[in-house]
């Protein structure tokens, strides 16, 4: 079938120039799939696993947007994407939205012409060395080596650091994780920096995680959220949406053992808008009433998604810090469903 | 001992003496070592430096071998059972063999469907590869065998490689047709045809000659540059004042054509191909697989990665670069001026770039120029952008062919009153491609080890499955002697036997010559 | 096919017919290109608007005031200056001037690995010559990417890392009296220092090449002019060497080598060379040496048997035949393919990005690609420059294989 589609696009393309843009939700419904950007693979927050299913804490977003949207956490083709790619397959319409610890800037935003839904990791660019090497703090690292992963904003707020603190240091720009965990591991370079929850996602692969440490610097603010088209509206809501959902169910209380029961209507008027027993909040985002429902059945709510891809519990073993609820000490917030 | 000449001479000898084997030091495998090895005292101390070298290589690589460990479930496995002895770990190869050869996402079930494309494959080419030896017939094997072996990977419906098949056998029966047409009912043919094609590119134009002023107004409206606002200006201008004398032109000229029917046979061929493809391909298709389903798992192209990857872009590239680059090779070689620069352009410009920065347009500069919101598969635009790619090389190849055949070829087949088309078809290029196909073979093997260079744009070939889902894993992070090792043996295995073939090819027409 | 006695007798009488522009050979060509030049402006209103369209759509446009910008980011290899705060342009040009660094290197190397694996390939010495022909056929059958990949891992996995040389009973040493540092981050190299006086040592030093070339013209017009054979290897060695280094110990020693030592985190002082590079350019070179090996070989094996034959009747010896015969007359068959090789390495160079080294393709087309966001203009550049490099370089390889060509006499 697909070819058919080809065939025609490519006979009806030197015809018919400039077809009306469809909506994205129209589009993605009428496709019967959400295409989601994400990365080549991070542990922990997209990466394929052995059988080629992705997995991971980015990954649970896309799931969760196709459950909403769909009915079908499984409708969702991933694309990976470079740092150099990701940006042009989004602008260009090759993916829905992208979920791919891509950090919110301003330019990005504006200049760009994205639109940042939210954000479902607090981040920031920390630094790891060897244990031996004897480094508490990134400001004794004057003259250093050190590998950085491109395509991200790392670079530039490397220079700004050392450039700040006067010192000096060698970068080494390294394409993939994968790359640059080779080239600390075997003593390339002295310190290896990336966003922290990258450090530790992949400090856990190393042999023996205990001689690495982070360093207490954490030198920009990264925070990684999902991100759509400037311009749909509609579009963006639904993604944003979705992920308030999960973050809001988790302050509520709603985990997906206790889902169907909640479901059926609670006391708690916001659990019952949020679960579609009360109100129509889902057909004001152009869905039906249990969209939010279909989306934490999924994997459950925020945290049940965090803890079971880069929790403590995980070999990741992030721990919540600024990424618990508000009401918690973190920087969570849902805006209320009502 | 005889006593005749007892007195003068003290001995002679009077029966032959049996041969002798020669000395041992000019003989046998010893000669061989003293003549190859150790002529002189350069040769030797070379003989000498070289077996220290291969010495080293073995003892250094052997126990690497030997003690490798074909069974664990990640590297730090491997390092328990090596317990710190020198050696490979290969279970790293057994644990991802299916992500090496055919990605992570291609279904497991459907491993036979690639597998038996392969072996089609061999048997496809062998026609092409040994016509000498193989009965022509059998060239409509390889005929065939794109349309098996697109639905074989890709799966789907049978009835869509099928039906594509039919529209282009359909598409040569009305060419046959219309050029066997009596001359009267061809007339009122092109008549037709001619209205309707002088029409449809009077309309195309027009909304082309619009299309350019937009654009133009839209650079002069950014204010970026003077001389591509004034260029397109001209365009749109000139555009608009010939829409209608081409209409005219060429619907004309397909009348006119009727007589001697080339124009006409052509364009009556090309509207038929159209209208099969676009409008009666997919419900047709779509109706004999409902009647008799003949259908396999449909996989998108999205999901081949590993080491299939490579054999189909190599495959696929290469077989559609050929015939674009024989037509860029006549084209540079045409005396038309504008033709023949169109082609230099493309081709030195082709050659003078990386193909990585083509690859990058094929990955992110490539969406802006297609219609908003068409969607080109990653696969399909860089199969295009390789195909450009190597057709450029292909066709400095035939060039280099072209130019090899002595000037009366190309007079003695004017001197018989061919044409430009029968000349080129009959006369010209099958013995230019005898020429160039050592040639072309020697850019195919250059192609298919680019095909690596496509893990670059995240797509994920065996080099970016290594380099991504494998060596990021937590089970194998860090490996790459193994599995790098590896893909280079694929790669030595393909690319080796088919050098090898060219060179046997290159000593078949050596022979002929003389 | 008409031919001519078909034509009517007014077309050529001068009158015009429309139809003369399609059957009339004198036309036809006119007609063709007329359809072609419609057929690119399609091609061009096509491609154009949408390009118009998306960026519209987009919000974007096409500008290139980024190159101007501050950059923001650092480069590891700069040779010119520049940091961070330099502009993206300064960056692509940092760039091109490392592209253009590591493309020479490998040329350079790749021709001595070719020829050296060509004439050994054709030794006699049946071992060499085999180890080369296993040498060449692994070298060109796999990708150049995996080998840049492979020697890559091999360096910065097998060469010691900086930490290694530390402590009372290093694992690692330094070569060559301490000079020279073997690292997996690089190799480091002494550097010279240029202190009062050094201007009079290489005064000196560049006077005795001048005597250099003074004395050999001389002693090769007393061989044609009187017959005498006067020793020039090793004067001219001694010449080399001697007069620049009484000079530098006259003066007490004015240059003086400034030798790597491990401070702090890394070696400090003296010439670092890159690991990225290395890697690089070892990776190209070798890659690259198997393709010039076996132009090598086609070129020598051109040049026919009798050559070899009447050299040696004259009783030149092996290695003289083959550098006074042979390799002159086979350089003629070498070179054109010799030219394209080289500009095969100029554009495999940007496989840099792989290692992380940073040439072009790693900034224009990289950092600031990622940084800037505009894919369609750094592309553009960045095929610009590789473009013009090629045609710059297949320019002056021609003027060179132009006046290598044999003259007739």
């Amino acid at each position: 079938m697909k070819k058919t589609v080809f065939f025609g696009a490519l006979a009806t393309a030197a015809l018919a120039s400039g077809v009306a843009s469809a909506a994205t939700l129209d589009e993605v419904k009428a496709r019967g799939k959400m295409n989601c950007g994400v990365t080549t693979g991070v542990p922990g927050f997209a990466e394929p696993d052995a059988n080629g299913v992705w997995q991971g804490f980015d990954v649970a977003v896309c799931r969760a947007v196709a459950a909403a949207v769909l009915g079908d956490s499984d409708a969702v083709e991933f694309v990976p994407t470079t740092g150099k790619t990701r940006f042009t397959a989004l602008a260009s319409g090759e993916i829905d939205m992208l979920a791919r610890n891509t950090t919110w800037t301003f330019s990005r935003d504006v200049d760009l012409k994205f639109e940042f839904t939210g954000v479902n990791y607090y981040d920031g660019q920390g630094f790891m060395a060897r244990r031996d090497l004897g480094v508490t703090s990134a400001k004794e690292l004057d003259g250093a080596t050190i590998c950085i992963q491109t395509g991200t904003t790392t670079e530039l707020n490397l220079a700004d650091f050392f450039r700040g603190n006067g010192i000096s240091y060698e970068p080494v720009p390294v394409e993939t994780g994968a790359e640059a965990a080779q080239q600390y591991t075997a003593g390339s370079c002295d310190a290896y920096t990336t966003d922290a929850s990258a450090l530790a996602a992949q400090r856990a692969n190393f042999e023996d995680p205990t001689a690495h440490i982070i360093l207490a610097e954490i030198i920009s603010k990264e925070p990684l959220g999902p991100l759509v088209r400037h311009g749909d509206n509609e579009w963006g809501d639904i993604v944003r949406w979705t992920l308030n959902a999960l973050i809001a169910a988790e302050e509520l209380g709603v985990t997906s053992a206790n889902l169907a029961e909640m479901a059926a209507g609670t006391d708690n008027p916001e659990i019952n808008r949020l679960l579609g027993s009360e109100g129509n909040l889902g057909g004001m985002l152009g869905l039906d009433s249990d969209w939010a429902e279909r989306a934490l059945a999924v994997a459950g709510n925020y945290g049940e998604i965090f803890d079971a891809n880069i929790g403590e519990s995980t070999l990741i073993n992030l721990s919540r810090g600024l990424n618990a609820q508000w009401t918690e000490g973190g920087l969570l917030y849902a805006p209320p469903f009502r | 001992m005889s006593d005749t000449h007892a007195q003068s001479v003290a001995f002679v000898r009077e029966t032959e003496i049996p041969q002798q084997p020669p000395p041992m030091l000019e003989s046998g495998a010893v000669k061989w070592v003293r003549e190859n090895l150790f002529s002189g005292w350069f040769n030797t101390i070379m003989t000498l430096i070289a077996l220290y070298l291969v010495f080293k290589i073995l003892v250094g690589a052997a126990p690497w071998f030997y003690n490798g460990v074909w069974d664990a479930g990640s590297i730090r496995e491997c390092r328990d059972i090596l317990a710190g002895k020198t050696g490979a770990c290969f279970a790293v190869l057994v644990d991802r063999w299916d992500h090496l050869v055919f990605g992570f996402k291609y279904p497991q079930d459907a491993y036979w469907r690639p597998l038996i494309a392969f072996l089609l494959l061999l048997v496809a080419a062998a026609p092409a590869l040994f016509g000498k030896y193989l009965p022509r017939k059998m060239l409509i094997l390889t005929a065939i065998y794109p349309f098996v072996a697109f639905w074989l990977i890709w799966g789907g419906t049978l009835w869509l490689p099928v039906m594509v098949a039919a529209s282009i056998i359909a598409t040569a029966m009305v060419f046959r047709l219309v050029e066997g047409m009596a001359i009267s009912t061809r007339q009122i043919l092109a008549g037709a045809v001619g209205l309707v094609s002088g029409l449809g590119l009077a309309w195309l134009l027009f909304k082309g000659a619009g299309e350019l002023v937009f654009i133009a107004n839209n650079i002069g409206a950014s204010g970026l540059s003077i001389v591509p606002y004034i260029l397109f200006w001209a365009a749109g201008i000139f555009t608009y004042v010939c829409f209608i004398p081409m209409g005219i032109f060429v619907g004309y000229a397909i009348y006119q054509s009727a007589e001697d029917g080339g124009l006409v046979t052509i364009v009556t061929a090309l509207f038929a191909i159209y209208f099969m493809l676009a409008y009666l391909l997919g419900p047709v298709s779509g109706t004999l697989n409902s009647i008799i389903p003949l259908e396999l798992q449909a996989v998108p192209s999205r999901d081949m990665g590993g080491f299939m990857l490579c054999m189909i872009l190599g495959t696929v590239c290469v077989s559609l670069s050929v015939p674009l680059g024989i037509v860029l090779a006549l084209g540079r070689q045409s005396n038309m001026p504008l033709i023949k620069g169109v082609c230099v352009v493309f081709i030195e410009f082709v050659r003078g770039v990386p193909l990585i920065t083509l690859l990058f347009v094929a990955n992110v500069m490539l969406a802006y120029f297609m219609p908003p919101n068409s969607n080109f598969d990653l696969i399909l635009r860089v199969i295009i952008m390789i195909t450009m790619f190597s057709s450029a090389y292909i066709a400095e190849v035939i060039r280099g062919g072209l130019a090899a055949l002595p000037k009366g070829q190309y007079e003695a087949a004017d001197s018989l009153g061919l044409n430009y088309a029968q000349a080129t078809r009959l006369i010209i290029l099958p013995q230019a491609l005898k020429i160039s196909i050592p040639g072309i073979v020697n850019v195919a093997v250059g192609l298919f080890k680019d095909t690596t260079l496509v893990s670059v744009i995240s797509m994920f070939d065996i080099v970016g499955m290594i380099r991504g889902p494998i060596q990021q894993s937590t089970d194998w992070i860090s490996i790459y002697w193994e599995v790098y090792g590896f893909a280079a043996l694929l790669f030595f295995v393909v690319c080796y036997s088919i050098s090898q073939y060219s060179q046997w090819l290159e000593r078949q027409l050596q022979t002929d010559h003389h | 096919m008409t031919t001519l006695a078909d034509q009517p007798v007014k077309a050529l009488n001068g009158s015009f017919k429309l139809s003369m522009l399609l059957n009339d050979t004198r036309y036809r060509s006119l007609t063709f290109q007329f359809i072609a030049l419609v057929a690119i402006i399609a091609f061009m209103a096509f491609v154009g608007g949408n390009l118009v369209r998306n960026l519209t759509e987009a919000g974007l446009n096409i500008s290139y005031a980024f190159l101007g910008e501050p950059s923001g980011y650092d480069i590891n290899q700069r040779p010119i200056e520049y940091d961070s705060q330099s502009s993206h342009g300064r960056a692509a040009l940092v760039g091109l001037l490392n592209t253009l660094i590591v493309a020479f290197l490998a040329c350079v190397t790749a021709t001595i690995f070719g020829v050296i694996a060509g004439v050994l390939r054709l030794s006699n010495n049946w071992i060499v010559s085999k180890i080369m022909a296993i040498y060449v056929e692994i070298f060109r059958n796999v990708p150049v990417l995996i080998w840049i990949l492979i020697i890559f891992s091999v360096m910065i996995n097998v060469a010691p890392s900086p930490r290694d040389f530390r402590g009372d009973d290093p694992v690692a040493s330094m070569m060559l009296f301490d000079s020279i540092a073997v690292t997996n981050r690089g190799v480091y190299l002494p550097k010279p220092v240029l202190g009062d006086g050094s201007f009079l040592v290489f005064g000196v030093f560049i006077l005795s090449i001048i005597g250099i070339f003074a004395f050999r013209s001389y002693s090769r017009k007393q061989l044609f002019d009187h017959g005498r054979l006067i020793p020039t290897f090793w004067p001219s060695v001694g010449l080399f060497f001697v007069p620049a280094i009484l000079m530098q110990l006259i003066l007490g020693g004015p240059i003086s080598l400034e030798y790597p030592a491990l401070a702090g985190f890394n070696f400090r002082g003296g010439i670092t060379i890159l690991g990225s590079l290395i890697a690089l350019w070892f990776a190209l070179a070798i890659y690259t040496g198997a393709f010039i090996a076996e132009n090598v070989r086609a070129g020598i094996l051109a040049i026919s048997k009798g050559q070899t034959e009447a050299a040696g009747a004259l009783g030149l010896r092996p290695n003289r035949i083959m550098s006074l015969v042979v390799l002159p007359q086979a350089l003629r068959v070498i070179i054109p393919p010799l030219i394209s090789q080289y500009l095969n390495i100029t554009k495999n160079s940007s496989l840099a990005i792989a290692v992380g080294y940073m040439d072009v393709t790693g900034t224009l087309g990289g950092i600031t690609l990622l940084q800037t966001g505009r894919a369609i203009e750094t592309i553009l550049l960045l095929m610009l420059f590789y473009l013009t490099v090629s045609l710059l370089i297949s320019f002056f390889m021609n003027i060179f294989n132009n006046r290598m060509k044999l003259q007739e006499r």
